[in-house]
């Protein structure tokens, strides 16, 4: 499994280097008569290594009854072209973490796209209950009208296949306020009883966030989540005497550095 | 602090040199009596140093433009540095002690100097290391207004420029009785690795005026939902916004006129019936300034250093790095205001132009912000050509189809093989540099025994495009948009310099037609914030070679929504205006978006030169080019 993972990455890095464009020569190179020094500086240095972290979630959820912690972010350091993304998300309900979800990917923008990379690394459910880890790989980016949206598809040993799909819209009602409608999608191939996780659709987790752009890096916001399994896994939530969705109102905040 | 000294040449003494006179207890020379300003305003003006010799000391220090005491970077001590005047003829030595922990650098912009003088860390030399002294020498061959810069990182931002005047060797065209420099410039506290960082992960960071649900009734109130929801499709689909005007907005920036905020009021003197020579520079690290003075028509003498037939204007948009020499002649006894604001509005530079200190005249409401158009986004005219048939489309030449812009520009290419014929010659290995145009220059023409002879003209340098991360678009459209104000200065009222305005005074000197066309594409990712020409960042890129004597023709087409300043050192570009033989010669030319303009060059100094985007953060995310003339 471990080494199912590691040959997709390295599929993913030769993938990377068939992208790289070549230099690109003017004319041809003629011998330059001009004093320079290797140890000299770049006169720009345009491959700048940079870090990112966001939270699109860091929020409580509540029915009036029970509340849980939710958390949902990424960051990635690296350049305009090599990124090591990290994405990490869960949900604490009275102590038991759920819904672990941690990935590490290598990123690269995809050649003759504009908005999208494609990424593949490993993904490890890590919470309260047992541990799985599978291969990613998959796309993240922007899709034409300004939807945010990334499918991913995992792999782990005998062949079980799940799939993702995220996708988000940041509306704009003023310069500060904004209303982001969010939607998590999740597949599996075959069931995980020790997950709780049926075959198909397994759940949804959608919501609408109303938050304020105190800054650009700082938005409080409050927002209606909704989150459901569906087929298999409903069955197997009703059987562990769970519900099988959960409606909350959510106040949270938005920050990015 | 006072280190003006009197002008002891007698060709000098009929023109006084003011500094920026509202300076508090510094005093400023006017008619050479020594005026103590008020100490009302804390407006103040950069030192005049004149001379031969220069000791130049780039230090950190604070400065509190906001009310936070913040670090920035200055030269003797001051924000922007001492203006140094020098005359043309002269040889300078200018000594440069770097007192940062970090490598720095100072680049003479649109000096025609040795390429080792030209202070581009990497292509010149190695920058001036922590504690070390770089001495600067070079002669002085050309007069006029320039400026110089640090070439090192993002210490443009923080405050490392001042002004160059040198004055000319002759007696000068321009007739004025005052002078002034007016160096107009933006600064943030935030610290510019910050400011990239943001563009970086989010590149409408600064960007307050972006569509929203609110903008969107309001469009479809007036221009109907229909035309609104096309509208907003038409942009939508390519995730771009006609909102996206400037990078870097007054959500960060407070703008400066020599150093001072609006408020402080820098305030150049005159008195009524005098003809005042102000010399605008635009310093800023990202900004274009728009700039005029309430109820006074502007004399535009010089660009960029050269002299242009004289042109009368209310308004001038200044790119990034460019420099427009203008003569006022006030005749009323009240104050002006020279009102500078921002393409991305919002806020502004000021000052006044008074018979005496603490005058202030009403400061002019500032513009709408503007928006891009289907023209900027290189669409422009497509709707009139519905249902006509490609060869019978007037303007199919200036189209590039699809992602494919091989296209060699049949027009311009038909222009050129008939000069090609007329005479054609070699270029002139081992020559010395052209002399800027001046009034005893001649103009060097093909030898008449050439005539006829081969045809050498070749176009190069078009690399198959194709949209990308580094590419986001491809204007199918692209035409020289010479006789536009540009966005936000169209219909404003007000007579606003073109390029279609600028004539030079004097013939250009070098009147071979070019043997060669290097076609470069303005390209950019604004949502990735990468930008770059052909597609490429410098890091990706080789250099462009020219041969040293050749005469090029080089073509940028703006592929990107946005204006570009494009800087070319060492090299002057000839703008081909129409103006033919009084061609203008410049070293920044900003090239609006969708446009396509050309100018030639003279490859007369060998070395490796810099080629880039004067925005500071574009060229630092590799809108960069080496050429290298051998």
């Amino acid at each position: 499994m471990t080494r199912l993972a590691l040959q997709l990455v390295f599929a993913g890095a030769l993938l990377a280097s068939v992208g790289v464009k070549p230099v690109c020569a003017q004319t041809p190179a003629t011998p330059v008569d001009v004093p320079t020094s290797a140890s000299w500086p770049k006169p720009v240095e345009d491959n700048r290594v940079l870090n990112y972290v966001i939270f699109d979630q860091l929020e409580g959820r509540t029915n009036g009854l029970n509340t849980s912690f939710r958390w949902d972010g990424e960051g990635w350091i690296g350049t305009d072209f090599n990124k090591l993304w990290i994405k990490s998300e869960g949900t604490v309900i009275n102590g038991i973490a759920g819904d672990g979800d941690h990935e590490i990917l290598y990123d690269r923008p995809i050649p003759h796209l504009r908005y999208v990379d494609w990424q593949a690394g490993v993904r490890l459910d890590l919470d309260s209950g047992p541990t799985r880890a599978w291969a990613a790989i998959g796309m993240q980016g922007l899709a034409p009208y300004f939807f945010n949206f990334a499918p991913t598809l995992y792999v782990r040993d005998g062949g079980r296949v799940a799939g993702r799909i995220s996708g988000s819209y940041d509306l704009y009602f003023t310069q500060r306020f904004i209303l982001q409608p969010q939607v998590e999608l999740n597949f599996y191939s075959q069931a995980d009883r020790g997950r709780g996780i049926g075959t198909g659709l397994s759940g949804l987790d959608g919501g609408v966030r109303l938050g304020y752009q105190f800054s650009r890096k700082f938005a409080p916001y409050i927002g209606y989540t909704y989150t459901g399994v569906f087929g298999q896994t409903a069955t197997f939530s009703r059987l562990a005497g769970q519900p099988t969705s959960a409606p909350r109102f959510v106040f949270g905040v938005w920050v990015w550095h | 602090m006072h280190t003006a000294k009197a002008d002891d040449n007698s060709t000098l003494t009929r023109r006084r040199f003011v500094q920026g006179v509202a300076a508090v207890g510094l005093g400023a020379l006017v008619d050479g009596k020594l005026n103590l300003a008020s100490a009302e305003t804390s407006a103040h003006a950069p030192a005049v140093l004149t001379g031969n010799h220069f000791d130049l000391a780039i230090d950190a220090h604070h400065v509190n433009f906001t009310g936070r005491r913040v670090r920035a970077l200055k030269i003797n001590g001051t924000l922007p540095g001492p203006t140094l005047k020098w005359r043309e003829g002269n040889t300078v030595t200018i000594a440069v002690t770097n007192h940062l922990p970090s490598e720095s650098s100072i680049h003479w912009h649109g000096m025609r100097i040795p390429a080792e003088m030209d202070g581009v860390p990497g292509l010149s030399y190695a920058g001036i290391a922590p504690g070390k002294t770089f001495v600067y020498r070079f002669p002085v061959l050309q007069n006029g207004t320039y400026w110089y810069h640090s070439h090192s990182g993002f210490q443009e931002q923080l405050g490392l420029w001042g002004a160059l005047v040198i004055e000319p060797r002759d007696k000068d065209p321009i007739e004025y009785d005052r002078d002034y420099v007016v160096l107009l410039s933006d600064w943030t506290d935030t610290k510019p690795e910050t400011v990239d960082s943001n563009l970086k992960k989010q590149s409408d960071y600064y960007n307050f005026h972006r569509r929203t649900a609110g903008t969107f009734i309001e469009d479809a109130k007036n221009k109907g939902l229909r035309s609104t929801v096309a509208d907003r499709i038409s942009w939508g689909r390519t995730n771009m916004t006609p909102t996206d005007i400037a990078d870097v907005t007054n959500a960060t920036y407070i703008y400066l006129m020599n150093g001072n905020p609006a408020d402080a009021n820098w305030t150049a003197l005159f008195m009524p019936g005098e003809r005042v020579r102000l010399r605008f520079i635009n310093a800023s690290a990202m900004t274009l300034f728009d700039v005029r003075i309430q109820g006074l028509p502007m004399t535009v003498v010089q660009a960029d250093g050269n002299c242009v037939q004289p042109v009368t204007v209310d308004e001038i948009r200044l790119g990034v790095a460019e420099t427009y020499d203008v003569i006022v002649q006030p005749h009323e006894e009240k104050a002006y205001t020279i009102f500078a604001q921002p393409e991305s509005r919002g806020s502004y530079a000021r000052g006044t132009l008074a018979p005496r200190l603490g005058m202030a005249a009403e400061v002019p409401p500032m513009d709408p912000y503007p928006n891009r158009t289907m023209a900027d986004m290189g669409m422009g005219g497509m709707a009139q050509m519905k249902g006509m048939k490609m060869s019978q489309m007037p303007g199919m030449k200036d189209m590039q189809i699809g992602g494919n812009s091989n296209n060699s520009m049949p027009e311009m290419k038909d222009m050129e093989m008939s000069a090609m014929r007329r005479g054609a010659i070699e270029p002139l290995a081992g020559m010395a540099p052209f002399p800027q145009p001046g009034p005893h220059t001649t103009r060097l023409m093909p030898p008449p025994t050439r005539m006829l002879s081969r045809l050498t003209e070749t176009t190069e340098g078009e690399v198959p495009l194709r949209v990308g991360p580094e590419v986001v678009g491809i204007a199918m459209k692209t035409s020289p948009r010479l006789h536009d104000p540009g966005d936000g200065l169209n219909g404003n009222g007000r007579r606003v310099l073109t390029y279609s305005d600028l004539r030079a005074l004097y013939k250009g000197v070098d009147g071979r037609p070019p043997t060669r066309e290097i076609i470069l594409h303005l390209t950019g990712n604004m949502e990735r914030y990468i930008w770059g020409f052909d597609g490429y960042k410098f890091s990706q890129a080789e250099p462009i070679h020219l041969k040293l004597g050749e005469r090029v023709r080089f073509v940028l087409i703006n592929d990107t929504m946005m204006e570009h300043p494009i800087h070319l050192h060492g090299l002057w570009s000839e703008l081909e205006n129409g103006s033919d033989e009084f061609s203008p010669y410049k070293h920044t030319l900003l090239v609006k978006p969708a446009e396509r303009v050309s100018y030639l060059i003279s490859a007369d100094t060998p070395g490796r030169w810099a080629f880039h985007c004067h925005l500071l953060y574009h060229m630092a995310s590799g809108m960069f080019r080496t050429v290298v003339v051998s």
